[in-house]
């Protein structure tokens, strides 16, 4: 009956996926563009270097680290709805996680030691350090994801996972998935800074590097492709097995170009939609092609999600918090990103803070 | 060094490391709070330029604090995936709680943060609030996933065909454990409100104001020591009296009450804690001493008979379990259980005697920075909050063990197969110290470069007052 597979399709662990792929995605747009503008300042040069930094710094500071909890929210909804498949990943995907979060804290870290220490040469250095870890982490996000697409991820038939914890990622696919995501995310980055930066040369170094990180994604993901067909068959079987699919990566080859001529005719607020678009076609492309699997070809999304009693609360909760957060994340950007113009001019004027001397004291 | 210690050793690392600046995370806001509500008050400078300094403070400790928790989070997974496999679904609730508390706490911390000259003060400040209210309630919920860990309920468990329904410890079936058992449903309100929920966030929330409050307390008892009279320091001292000496006072009868409660609910962690080895009525606390697990005495200590009665069950008569009545495959590491309670102890109840006497001087409109002495207490006292809390972490989760979900599953079961953990250790250490030196040298710069009085004069004399204090927030390094 088709009325009862409809319904099948809105069990309570399919909504949870499709909310994982959601902030999967709220995070590449918002997480990925922090880590790209760290692959930007590890690659600023020439005399307007410090002006790129600079620019990158103000973007990046008020935000980064909201931006940064969608990826505890996708943790704790894998661990919440899909254990069994939770457990196999971080158990197989040890090291590459432990490689990443050791990247999360420096770039962090690294970022703060820099705004908030001295204006010295030795804590300048901290720069680097925030550059390099931001480059090599979105590379290590990409391992764990391709690995995950691999299929290399088996378990024994009493459920535990079999693993010697190098092969489900130490081969060609999973880098290559690495690669294509640092460069997706420092375009995006690039991309994001045209439209925030006021100076016209500093706007036309970041064009410059947006519209080379698009080429870099190109390249990278074509490598990706083509180690997907013995990498990651189940991947290729799906991205290459249909028209939809086809059409799909027609599509997504028409975003990026486009982007790409936004840049060059200066329509930096198309380029940014169109640079959204990409990501969002990226990861529910990834998503697509996990084809129902939570992981390839083990375990399966359907049947495997925790019991009921605790996904309709999650979700109940998840509706509820996201009501109010989506409110709070427009009013951030709102406040922060708003056309810098008017953001620069209001940054001129100095506050005038009246002072004790000035004011009477309170009325009790 | 055995992978199983290796990963115990890597969790107890990270925790530690994470808990010193979530602390900050929750404390430090409502101290900016507090400064930058006298400022509107009462227009002193100092206030402006303390609020100021201490948003910054904060930056830097939040900062490290989020990733640092991120890394814990993962490390559940990494590290304990059997226990995730099981427990994941029934810990969701206050973990999914918590993730938005920490989205708020950091919206609304880069909005008071970055927008000082971007929205009305009145907001602002109220930024500042909700970051307060927020950090504090991310804490307690993440207390409450942790006190899940030590009366683990609200599931069914399908274990060999047989389902049983935990709607409370007692509902375990003995002998049985969760590992490859499975949880077929989950009751995530009963789960997220166990017995130790309210006994132990309550005690943590109130720590962590406890902790920062006495150390910033004393930071600033020391700079005003050397430079005498400076209202910036004066400011702070008052602050952070008011915060740190309140939870003084709070935190031992909190501490009363989980006591009871852990002495009811985790007799053999109770037991350890105070080095409880007979079973019998008019049971005595001891003081002290070292608990010799081979010989199941303790060496040096001195007893005080019929006390512990009193304090675990408000009876001197009542009995209370001892060591030697729970297995010794079920018994925690007594030494290091019992020295972490006493040290624990030890500095709440010096934390007690400063509080009432700082709470004291400013009810009685006496300054505090008056008494030389109590400067000088205030400078040894800061480190007490931190080790207490280090010290009360260590009660919490080695008084668990050998459970990482108590009774039903054992630390050992959980650990992951990964081999070689040692290294993962290393690697953290060694991070984890770079970033508290580096931690620790950029708050000393921004301690150490407060406003002098005649700069905060100079301010607030008439002519441009605006920019001399933007100059004063900013300090003598000029930043990005």
């Amino acid at each position: 009956m088709p009325s009862s597979d409809f319904l099948a399709l809105l069990a309570p662990g399919n909504i949870v996926a499709v909310v994982i792929v959601v902030a999967m995605l709220a995070y590449a747009l918002t997480g990925g563009a922090d880590f790209g503008g760290g692959v930007l300042d590890l690659l600023a040069t020439g005399p307007r270097a410090g002006a790129q930094r600079r620019s990158i710094a103000r973007a990046i500071g008020p935000i980064w680290e909201a931006n940064h909890v969608w990826l505890l929210v996708v943790l704790v909804l894998m661990f919440v709805a899909f254990p069994t498949a939770f457990a196999a990943i971080m158990t197989a995907l040890h090291l590459p996680m432990l490689l990443m979060l050791t990247g999360i804290t420096l770039r962090g870290s690294a970022f703060v030691f820099r705004a908030y220490g001295p204006d010295r040469p030795e804590w300048r250095r901290w720069g680097l350090v925030f550059g390099a870890a931001s480059a090599v982490t979105p590379i290590l996000l990409g391992v764990v994801f391709g690995a995950i697409s691999s299929g290399r991820i088996t378990l024994g038939l009493d459920g535990a996972v079999k693993t010697d914890f190098v092969s489900e990622w130490l081969t060609p696919f999973p880098w290559a998935t690495g690669l294509m995501l640092q460069s997706l995310f420092a375009f995006l980055a690039a991309t994001y800074l045209t439209v925030e930066e006021d100076d016209p040369e500093v706007r036309n170094d970041f064009r410059r590097m947006a519209v080379r990180a698009s080429y870099a994604f190109f390249g990278t993901a074509l490598l990706a492709a083509i180690m997907a067909r013995t990498g990651a068959p189940h991947l290729w079987a799906t991205l290459a097995g249909s028209y939809q699919a086809w059409a799909m990566q027609a599509v997504l080859a028409g975003v990026a170009i486009g982007a790409i001529v936004a840049l060059e005719k200066d329509r930096f607020q198309l380029a940014r939609v169109l640079a959204g678009a990409q990501v969002t076609l990226v990861v529910l492309g990834w998503a697509a092609s996990q084809a129902g699997w939570i992981l390839v070809g083990q375990i399966p999304l359907a049947g495997s999600a925790a019991p009921d009693g605790i996904l309709i609360p999650v979700i109940l909760a998840l509706v509820a918090g996201l009501a109010l957060l989506i409110p709070t994340f427009v009013l951030l950007f709102w406040l922060f990103h708003r056309p810098s113009r008017s953001v620069a001019a209001r940054m001129e004027r100095t506050p005038s803070i009246p002072l004790q001397a000035e004011v009477a004291p309170p009325v009790r | 060094m055995t992978d199983l210690f290796a990963a115990r050793s890597l969790m107890a690392f990270s925790l530690g490391f994470h808990i010193l600046f979530a602390l900050s995370g929750m404390a430090m806001p409502v101290l900016m709070v507090l400064a930058e509500r006298r400022w509107l008050a009462r227009r002193d400078p100092a206030d402006y330029v303390l609020a100021r300094r201490w948003a910054k403070g904060t930056a830097i400790l939040f900062a490290v604090g989020a990733v640092s928790g991120t890394a814990l989070s993962f490390e559940l997974g990494l590290l304990w995936p059997e226990f995730m496999k099981q427990a994941g679904p029934v810990i969701g609730m206050p973990f999914s709680f918590e993730g938005f508390a920490f989205f708020f706490e950091g919206i609304f911390l880069g909005i008071y943060l970055f927008g000082w000259d971007r929205i009305p003060p009145k907001w602002h400040l109220r930024a500042g609030m909700l970051v307060a209210m927020f950090g504090s309630l991310s804490g307690f919920l993440v207390t409450g996933a942790n006190a899940w860990m030590n009366t683990p309920q609200g599931f069914d468990v399908m274990i060999g065909g047989v389902t049983t329904s935990i709607r409370t410890m007692s509902d375990w079936p003995a002998g049985a454990t969760l590992l490859g058992a499975k949880v077929v449903e989950v009751r995530p309100f009963e789960a997220m409100f166990s017995p130790a929920f309210a006994e132990q966030a309550i005690h943590a929330v109130l720590a962590a104001f406890g902790a920062v409050g006495f150390g910033v307390a004393g930071i600033h008892a020391w700079m005003l020591r050397r430079d005498p009279g400076n209202a910036f320091h004066q400011n702070a001292i008052r602050h952070a009296l008011i915060v740190g000496g309140i939870a003084a006072i709070a935190l031992p009868l909190s501490g009363d009450f989980s006591a009871k409660h852990v002495a009811s609910w985790q007799p053999a962690k109770f037991a350890a804690m105070e080095a409880h080895w007979e079973t019998g009525p008019n049971a005595p606390l001891v003081i002290g001493g070292l608990p010799d697990e081979a010989s199941t005495r303790n060496v040096g200590a001195i007893e005080i008979p019929s006390v512990l009665s009193f304090m675990a069950h408000g009876d001197t008569s009542a009995t209370v379990i001892g060591l030697k009545d729970i297995p010794a495959d079920r018994r925690p590491p007594v030494a290091v259980t019992h020295a972490a309670f006493q040290i624990m102890v030890a500095a709440g109840l010096t934390m007690l005697v400063i509080g009432l006497t700082g709470i004291w001087f400013l009810v009685r409109g006496i300054a505090p920075w008056s008494r030389p002495w109590f400067l000088t207490t205030l400078v040894w006292a800061s480190p007490l909050g931190f080790i207490a809390v280090e010290a009360g972490w260590t009660v919490t989760e080695v008084g668990r063990q050998p459970w990482i979900a108590n009774g039903m599953l054992r630390t050992a079961e959980a650990v992951t197969p990964m081999p070689g953990l040692v290294w993962p250790l290393i690697l953290y250490i060694g991070l984890y110290a770079l970033l508290g030196v580096v931690v620790a040298t950029l708050l000393r710069y921004h301690v150490m470069e407060s406003p002098s009085t005649a700069e905060l004069a100079d301010a607030t004399r008439a002519g441009a007052p605006s920019a001399a204090l933007a100059e004063l927030v900013e300090g003598r390094h000029a930043i990005v």
